[in-house]
């Protein structure tokens, strides 16, 4: 199918483009940029006066929930909540039930979402059997499967030896791990930040260290090994500055946020509201500042959603009992897009984090507008507000600190391989 | 408006229609807080043995689903064994009864008294229960939309008037 | 992300729900005290009982059991004249029963008018008055380390009686901080109340991060916490303390945390001690101070119906 489209204001991180310019695509590609090429006949035209013509958003933790949890959520609404959210590419962690460790899920799913359709699924591997920790899994043939990487997802990681063969056995094959540094025993049983609203609230707290203790030894095994590790989901100030000076003394590590704690901490809580029950916890604004400051100057290279969609009855109970997450995948794009505009930053820039920054992080061609290449676009209106809630999102888990607030950013329309695969009403 | 009667006459009204009737072993019962403050003038004036005693409703009044608790409770003080006692209860203004129902209700749970006689310094009429005052200063009549409240300034008791919206 | 209505105070600003004594306003705290002057009254007298709540249902909901709680409330209730209830709900951590609000759910169906909640998690309570009938009142017995108002209550009445006026005294609360609702919500009264100096005494594994941010002045050393104190509030120590690392044992805590008679006579000879029971004797608490003059943890108990009472019977007309 042709499709033209035009009068939007083209944005292209990665070659830093931000321009009126149109597209026209065909065949599942980028034909041309500007100017339409010769004997270009649109079968489709889409008018983005007033709208930003964007890469298809790359997200690095999706939670599609299955195999195992599909009374949370199913594949076909988290891949539908996906593209409306503007997400073409996808990484899912491998924390479904079974954990993603054996190649035959991994196929499974990657079968299961191309035939859907929707967004490209990036499945991440269980670094162990399991998620137990004590045994390694078969990562070559997980690559082979599909996997683009290994991680642990929030399961508990208590061996270090472990962790160090871990990095080894990885390192030897240039396999990317991604890891959570919390400490499985300084963060046991704590539900929210070690400061005062869980003093005043009572809850069990985790302190930063579990965090930064976690994020030393990480650090240190790389520099050991070698290995190419990416940080999922950093909370503290300590936290990425930590990070910030291991990357100036030269150690490649990456690493990301989710969009919440780009915007939320421990203030919002509030009276228990389970909806900021999230891993890891919100903390402090100190805390919450520092990671803006670090998105805002390269440290923290990607926002994503770390989206998690929980049914009702599992977050409908005291703050300590009710299950970690929030969903998130419609946020990223209003929620990034905020973060962009409050730290002063060119859109460009901030569009940078959840396009071309994550698609190097999972090391795939995405998140770029260059002629030739795939068709995976986001048409969205930055100016358009809408109003979170249960039925504006598509998503099966409803589960978000934001309901009932009103945010900036409409996702229009979502091209994947040249083909519209959504359409906002 | 209404012609307000002056509450220390009426007092003295009182004092001399009790003070024939009324044994030195009597149990003053005044109703908080106008009642309590003519129980204690009458004590002082009829030289009664036993202190008065001051006793709050709150906990009795058939109201409490439509107006909750006051802010303003005081607590009961009752120095005096009620079993088998005459007593009297004093009230300021006697209405529609059923603050009298409250306390002969609050008086039988603290004991069993041998009779209970009400004294009030105006009967303004518009009884709702079959409650009478044997010893009474006045009746006065007033307008259904007012209240009338007793007050006390340096040792001194006066009516006022308050139009029941305020 | 609940923006922030006090959830326990109606649009009138009087108190529908009593969650936890944080959110409370003087005023509210004073009415509750003064309301429960005139209950002492009533517990002193023959018959104990005022028709306040006659034909009311006041369900206690014990998650997390307690006899000494429950048999209060249920004290209370009755001498309000209410029809009271008890549902000791078995859910251990393990166990995935009914969950809370199903059980609530269904207990609404039953015209309930109040219930008295206690539960092992923080917030409970909350999660309860957020979901239930809005004519339901929920009273909280107790929520995980978070909040134990009645307690709090009737502890800071017990020291009214004792000490007549907040706003000259010294008050130190001794033990686990770290994990006690009760201390959670004592500091709160206290503060509320005007009092200008409150001091907690514990080790640092016992204390919550940032507490100084409660209005709290923080002692390692019981001898120098207890100088001049007007009151000494101490709290019950649970023997998982030691299994989780907090302490070696009891004997070193008593050794260094314990109320003996010579440490009380480090504060003011006129101080009183309380304790919200049931007390370890031996652990936190000398039998000779517990026993002694200058303990009020008799009288506590007491107080504590008067003060239920006055909460329930506060509640139920609002």
């Amino acid at each position: 199918m042709k499709i033209h489209i035009k009068n939007g204001r083209l944005i292209d991180p990665a070659s830093g483009t931000d321009t009126q310019q149109d597209l026209f695509i065909g065949a599942g590609k980028i034909l041309a940029l500007g100017a339409a090429p010769a004997g270009f006949n649109a079968n489709r035209t889409i008018d983005a006066a007033g709208l930003t013509v964007c890469p298809g958003l790359v997200d690095l933790a999706v939670r599609l929930r299955e195999p195992g949890f599909e009374y949370m959520a199913t594949l076909e609404s988290e891949m539908g909540a996906a593209i409306a959210g503007g997400v073409t590419s996808l990484a899912c962690p491998p924390d479904t039930d079974p954990p993603l460790d054996e190649p035959g899920l991994v196929e499974m799913l990657k079968f299961r979402a191309k035939n859907l359709n929707q967004a490209r699924v990036y499945p991440v591997g269980a670094l162990t059997v399991g998620l137990k920790g004590e045994q390694l899994t078969e990562m070559g043939e997980l690559i082979d499967a599909g996997c683009v990487a290994f991680s642990h997802a929030d399961a508990p990681l208590t061996n270090t030896q472990l962790l160090l063969r871990a990095l080894q056995y990885a390192a030897t094959f240039d396999f990317a791990v991604w890891l959570r540094p919390q400490d499985a025993w300084l963060a046991r049983s704590g539900v929210a930040h070690d400061g005062q609203v869980a003093t005043r609230l009572g809850l069990p707290a985790i302190p930063v260290c579990a965090e930064t203790v976690a994020l030393e030894t990480i650090l240190l095994l790389v520099r050991e090994t070698g290995a190419r590790v990416h940080l999922c989901r950093l909370s503290s100030a300590q936290g990425v500055e930590m990070v910030r000076n291991a990357r100036q003394l030269g150690c490649n590590i990456s690493c990301d946020v989710a969009v919440h704690h780009a915007h939320l901490s421990e203030m919002d809580i509030g009276y228990f509201d389970p909806n900021c029950r999230l891993t890891p916890p919100l903390r402090s604004l100190r805390d919450r500042d520092a990671l803006r400051a670090a998105l805002a100057d390269g440290t923290v290279a990607a926002l994503c959603s770390d989206h998690a969609p929980v049914d009702d009855d599992a977050k409908q109970l005291p703050f300590d009992e009710a299950e970690a997450g929030a969903t998130a995948v419609e946020l990223l794009l209003p929620l990034a897009l905020k973060w962009s505009e409050e730290s002063q930053l060119p859109l460009a820039q901030g569009l940078a984090r959840i396009t071309c920054n994550p698609a190097h992080i999972l090391g795939i061609d995405a998140g770029r507008i260059v002629a030739g290449g795939s068709a995976d676009l986001c048409i969205f209106d930055p100016q358009r507000y809408w109003k979170v809630g249960p039925t504006t999102l598509n998503s099966q888990g409803k589960n978000t600190p934001l309901t009932g607030f009103e945010v900036k950013g409409k996702v229009c329309y979502t091209l994947i391989d040249g083909q519209i695969v959504y359409e906002s009403k | 408006m209404i012609a307000l009667p002056d509450a220390e006459q009426l007092l003295t009204a009182l004092i001399a229609q009790m003070r024939p009737q009324v044994s030195a072993t009597v149990g003053l019962v005044g109703i908080l807080t106008g009642g309590a403050w003519i129980a204690e003038r009458l004590h002082r004036a009829l030289n009664l043995a036993t202190a008065p005693a001051a006793l709050d409703v709150s906990f009795y009044r058939d109201d409490f689903a439509a107006e909750g608790l006051k802010h303003e409770i005081q607590p009961s003080r009752i120095p005096f064994e009620i079993d088998g006692r005459d007593l009297i209860l004093v009230d300021d203004v006697l209405y529609t009864g059923r603050t009298i129902r409250a306390a002969l209700n609050e008086l039988f749970d603290y004991g069993r008294p041998k009779s209970i006689r009400l004294a009030a310094l105006i009967d303004r009429g518009g009884r709702e229960l079959p409650i009478a005052a044997q010893f009474l200063g006045a009746a006065l009549e007033v307008p259904a939309s007012y209240n009338v409240d007793l007050e006390q300034t340096d040792g001194r008791l006066r009516f006022v008037l308050r139009n029941k919206k305020q | 992300m609940f923006l922030n209505q006090n959830p326990q105070l109606n649009k009138n600003g009087e108190l529908h729900h009593l969650l936890s004594i944080d959110g409370l306003p003087a005023a509210i705290l004073q009415q509750i005290l003064d309301t429960a002057q005139s209950f002492v009254g009533v517990t002193e007298r023959e018959i104990k009982k005022v028709p306040l709540l006659r034909g009311k249902a006041i369900f206690n909901l014990f998650f997390e059991p307690s006899t000494r709680t429950r048999t209060t409330f249920e004290i209370a209730a009755k001498r309000l004249s209410a029809d009271v209830i008890n549902l000791a709900v078995n859910l251990s951590s393990h166990a995935k029963g009914e969950s809370i609000l199903d059980t609530v759910a269904n207990l609404a169906a039953m015209q309930a008018d109040m219930f008295v909640v206690r539960h092992a998690s923080s917030g409970a309570p909350h999660l309860i008055a957020r979901h239930v009938n809005p004519a339901i009142h929920v009273v909280n017995a107790g929520d995980g380390r978070h909040a134990h108002p009645t307690q709090a209550l009737l502890d800071v009445f017990t020291i009214r009686h004792y000490k007549k006026d907040f706003t000259n005294l010294r008050i130190a609360i001794v033990g686990d901080i770290l994990h006690s609702r009760v201390a959670r919500s004592q500091i709160h009264a206290l503060t509320t109340l005007g009092v200008p100096e409150i001091r907690v005494i514990a080790p640092r594994t016992l204390l919550p991060a940032l507490v100084e941010t409660l209005g709290v002045h923080v002692y390692h050393d019981m001898t120098k916490g207890l100088k001049n104190v007007d009151v000494v509030m101490m709290l019950r120590l649970q023997n998982e303390r030691m299994q989780g690392a907090f302490l070696p044992s009891a004997q070193e805590y008593f050794k260094f945390y314990g109320l003996t008679a010579d440490k009380l006579a480090l504060a003011k000879p006129n101080a009183i001690v309380l304790h919200p029971g049931p007390m370890n004797r031996g652990v936190e608490i000398d039998s000779d101070v517990a026993d002694g003059g200058q303990s009020v943890i008799l009288p506590q108990v007491t107080f504590g119906i008067a003060i239920r009472m006055a909460v329930m019977g506060i509640l139920a007309g609002n």
